[in-house]
C-alpha cells in the first residue's frame, strides 16, 4: 500500500514538473530576409534561419515535417526541414508570392501570386506547379472551406472576395466587399467566411452559401483616427465563438464576439500588428508586429497579453508546429 | 517652557511594555484616520483625477517600448499606477508630518512626548502608524485600479507589502525629518512647493527615465538622484513579483538615513526642534 502511494506520488510530482508542452513557433521576417523559431515554453528565439527575399506567408505541412515560406522576392516557395531548421527545398509559384493554403490531406497547395494576379495550383507530393487561376488584382488572401471544395482567394484591388471550385478551379462566384481586402478566415463549421478589409477598416462576415454579405465588424479605439484602423489577420477559435482581429497601425488585436460580431476588447500589442496563429492547444495567440520587430503572445483564455519577444526585422506570418 | 527630559529606569522596558506604547500610537493614528473621513476620501481622489483624467490624456504616449518589469506594452495608466501608489504615501508621509507640527502647536505633543520610552521608538512607532494608514489607502486604490483594468498578477498584491511598508517608512522618516524644522503650520505649504512636486514630477512615476533622457540628460540624473524614484521603480517591480535591487539599496538607505535625522531633529538636547516651536514644548 506504502509503496504503491510513494509511486503514484512520484508519478504526480514527475507529471506536474515536467514542462508544458513546448510549441515552436516560425516568424517570418519581411525585411530581415529571416525565419525566427520561437520555442512556446521558453518564448525566447531559439534559432534564426536564413531564407530567401522578402518572406511573408509561412504555414507548416500537414505532417508537421516542414515549413513553407513564400519569399516574393525571388517569385519562389521555400521549404524548410522542422528537424534541420534549414531551408531544403523549394516550390514553383508564379511571380511575388504572398499568402498559400493548403488543402486538408496536405497534398494539394494554392499560392496568391500578387504581381501577376494568379493564384497557383502546386501538387506538394510531386512539388509541381499542376495549373493556375486567373483571379483580381493584386491576389493576397487565401483560405479553403471546411469542407475542401471551394477555395477563397481575395484581391486587394479588385476589393472581392473570388470563391473558387477546388475541383474544376473555377471562380463560382465574386463578392464585393470593403478596400483592400487582405485575408480570409471560415467559421469551423463552415457557416461564415470572414475577410477583412485593410482601407476599408471593417470584417465582412459573408454567407459562403448564398455568397452575400450578411453584416460587418466595425471597430473604434478611442483616441486613435478611423484610417489608422486597419484589420488584416485574423485567428477564430476552435469552438467558432471568439475571433482575433489584427488591426495594423492601430497597434491593437480586437477580440471579437463571433456570435454577435461585437468587438468585446481591445489588446495592446506592439505596432503595426500584422497576422497570427494559435498554439494547438489554443492557449495562445502569437501575433507579429512589423514595425516593432516583435511577436506578442496572447493569453486567449484570460485575453491578455502576457509576453513580448524581439525577433528579426520586420516580423510578417507566424505559424506554429501541429501536435 | 523648560524641555521635558525623561531618563529611562535603569532595568529597562519589557516587551509588553513596547507594545503598549505602540498600540496606543498605532490607534491614536487609526482613530484620528478614521474620524477624518474626508482625508481618506481626498487621499483616494487625488490619484484619482491623476488615473482617470491626466492618464486618459496620455493613453497614447505609451506603447511603443517595453521596459522592465514588464514583459509586453502597457497603457498609461498601468504605468502610472506604481508612481500613484507610491504618491498616496508621500502625500501621507507629509501628512503625518503635518500631524506633528499640529500637535506641537496645540500641545498633543506633550502627552507621547512624556512617554518614558525611548524617543527614537517613539518616533518609529508614529512612522509605523503612518505607514499603516498608507498601506488601507493604497490598497483601496488599487482596488478601484483594478475595476478600471489595472490587474497586476495576484501574487503582486502580496510582493507589493514589503516594498510598500519600506517606502512608506521612507517617506514618513522623510516627513517626520522635515516637520522638525518647521515652526508653525502655515509654513506647510512650502513643504508642498519645495518637497512634495519637486520630489513627484522629478521621479519616475510619470514617465519613464528614458523618455526623460531624451529631453533633458540633467533632468534624467536629477531623476536618478531622487529617493522617491527608487519608491515608485521598488513598487512597481514589486507589483510584478519582482525585485529591483538598487531601487531596494536606495530605499533602504534612505530610510535609515532620514530616520536617524528625525530622531538626532527631535532630540531636545541638540535637534532642530528644541529652538521653540509655538506650541512651547520639547
Amino acid at each position: 500500500m506504502w509503496r504503491r502511494c510513494l509511486v503514484s506520488g512520484t508519478v504526480l510530482w514527475l507529471a506536474a514538473a515536467a514542462p508544458a508542452s513546448a510549441f515552436m513557433a516560425y516568424v517570418s521576417n519581411e525585411k530581415g530576409n529571416t525565419v525566427s523559431v520561437i520555442d512556446t515554453d521558453s518564448w525566447t528565439v531559439t534559432k534564426t534561419i536564413k531564407v530567401g527575399q522578402r518572406p511573408r506567408g509561412i504555414e507548416f505541412s500537414r505532417d508537421g515535417k516542414f515549413v513553407m515560406v513564400a519569399v516574393g522576392d525571388d517569385d519562389t516557395i521555400q521549404v524548410i526541414d522542422a528537424k534541420k531548421q534549414e531551408v531544403v527545398d523549394t516550390l514553383p509559384s508564379g511571380p511575388d508570392p504572398e499568402l498559400f493554403a493548403q488543402d486538408a490531406a496536405g497534398k494539394v497547395m494554392y499560392v496568391a501570386n500578387e504581381n501577376d494576379n494568379t493564384v497557383t495550383v502546386i501538387d506538394l507530393e510531386k512539388r509541381a506547379r499542376i495549373g493556375d487561376v486567373q483571379v483580381g488584382v493584386e491576389p493576397e488572401g487565401m483560405t479553403i472551406s471546411p469542407d475542401g471544395k471551394i477555395l477563397i482567394n481575395t484581391s486587394e484591388t479588385t476589393n472581392m472576395a473570388h470563391f473558387i471550385d477546388t475541383s474544376t478551379r473555377q471562380i463560382v462566384a465574386n463578392v464585393l466587399v470593403d478596400a483592400r481586402p487582405r485575408f480570409a478566415e471560415f467559421k469551423h463549421d463552415g457557416s461564415e467566411l470572414w475577410v477583412s478589409s485593410e482601407i476599408g477598416g471593417t470584417v465582412s462576415i459573408i454567407d459562403p452559401v448564398k455568397h452575400v454579405v450578411t453584416g460587418k465588424v466595425t471597430f473604434s479605439i478611442p483616441g486613435l483616427r478611423s484610417e489608422a484602423i486597419q484589420p488584416v489577420g485574423i485567428g477564430m477559435t476552435k469552438d467558432d465563438k471568439t475571433a482575433f482581429v489584427a488591426l495594423g497601425p492601430a497597434n491593437r488585436v480586437a477580440v471579437v464576439d463571433a456570435v454577435s460580431h461585437k468587438v468585446t476588447k481591445y489588446l495592446l500589442v506592439g505596432q503595426r500588428v500584422w497576422h497570427m496563429a494559435f498554439t494547438p492547444d489554443e492557449k495562445y495567440l502569437l501575433v507579429t508586429n512589423g514595425v516593432s520587430n516583435d511577436v506578442s503572445v496572447i493569453d486567449v483564455a484570460a485575453q491578455k497579453v502576457t509576453k513580448t519577444i524581439q525577433v528579426g526585422e520586420l516580423p510578417w506570418g507566424v505559424t506554429i508546429a501541429p501536435q | 517652557m523648560s524641555s521635558i527630559t525623561v531618563t529611562p529606569s535603569r532595568r529597562g522596558f519589557s516587551f509588553a511594555e513596547y507594545l503598549t506604547c505602540l498600540n496606543g500610537i498605532v490607534w491614536r493614528e487609526a482613530l484620528r484616520f478614521l474620524h477624518q473621513r474626508e482625508r481618506f476620501v481626498s487621499a483616494l481622489v487625488r490619484p484619482l483625477v491623476w488615473l482617470f483624467i491626466f492618464a486618459a490624456g496620455f493613453r497614447q504616449v505609451l506603447g511603443i517600448s517595453i521596459i522592465p518589469p514588464y514583459e509586453t506594452y502597457i497603457l498609461y495608466e498601468v504605468y502610472i499606477a506604481p508612481g500613484l501608489m507610491a504618491m498616496i504615501q508621500l502625500f501621507n508621509g507629509m501628512q503625518s508630518s503635518l500631524s506633528m507640527v499640529y500637535d506641537r502647536e496645540m500641545g498633543n505633543m506633550r502627552t507621547l512626548l512624556v512617554s518614558p520610552l525611548p524617543r527614537g521608538y517613539l518616533l518609529f512607532c508614529k512612522l509605523l502608524a503612518g505607514t499603516a494608514v498608507s498601506l488601507l489607502q493604497v490598497y483601496a486604490f488599487l482596488v478601484i485600479a483594478w475595476l478600471w483594468d489595472i490587474t497586476p498578477p495576484p501574487i503582486g498584491y502580496l510582493t507589493v507589502l514589503p516594498a510598500l511598508v519600506l517606502s512608506g517608512l521612507m517617506l514618513g522618516a522623510l516627513g517626520m525629518l522635515i516637520s522638525s524644522g518647521i515652526k508653525q503650520l502655515e509654513n506647510f505649504a512650502g513643504v508642498m512647493n519645495f518637497v512634495i512636486f519637486p520630489m513627484f514630477f522629478a521621479s519616475s512615476a510619470l514617465y519613464p527615465l528614458w523618455r526623460v533622457q531624451e529631453g533633458s540628460p540633467m533632468l534624467y540624473y536629477v531623476c536618478q538622484l531622487n529617493p522617491f524614484t527608487h519608491a515608485v521603480e521598488l513598487i512597481r517591480f514589486a507589483l510584478y513579483g519582482q525585485t529591483n535591487w538598487i531601487s531596494l539599496a536606495v530605499v533602504a538607505g534612505c530610510t535609515a538615513v532620514f530616520m536617524i535625522g528625525a530622531i538626532l531633529a527631535y532630540d531636545p538636547s541638540r535637534g532642530l526642534a528644541r529652538r521653540g516651536p509655538a506650541g512651547g514644548e520639547t
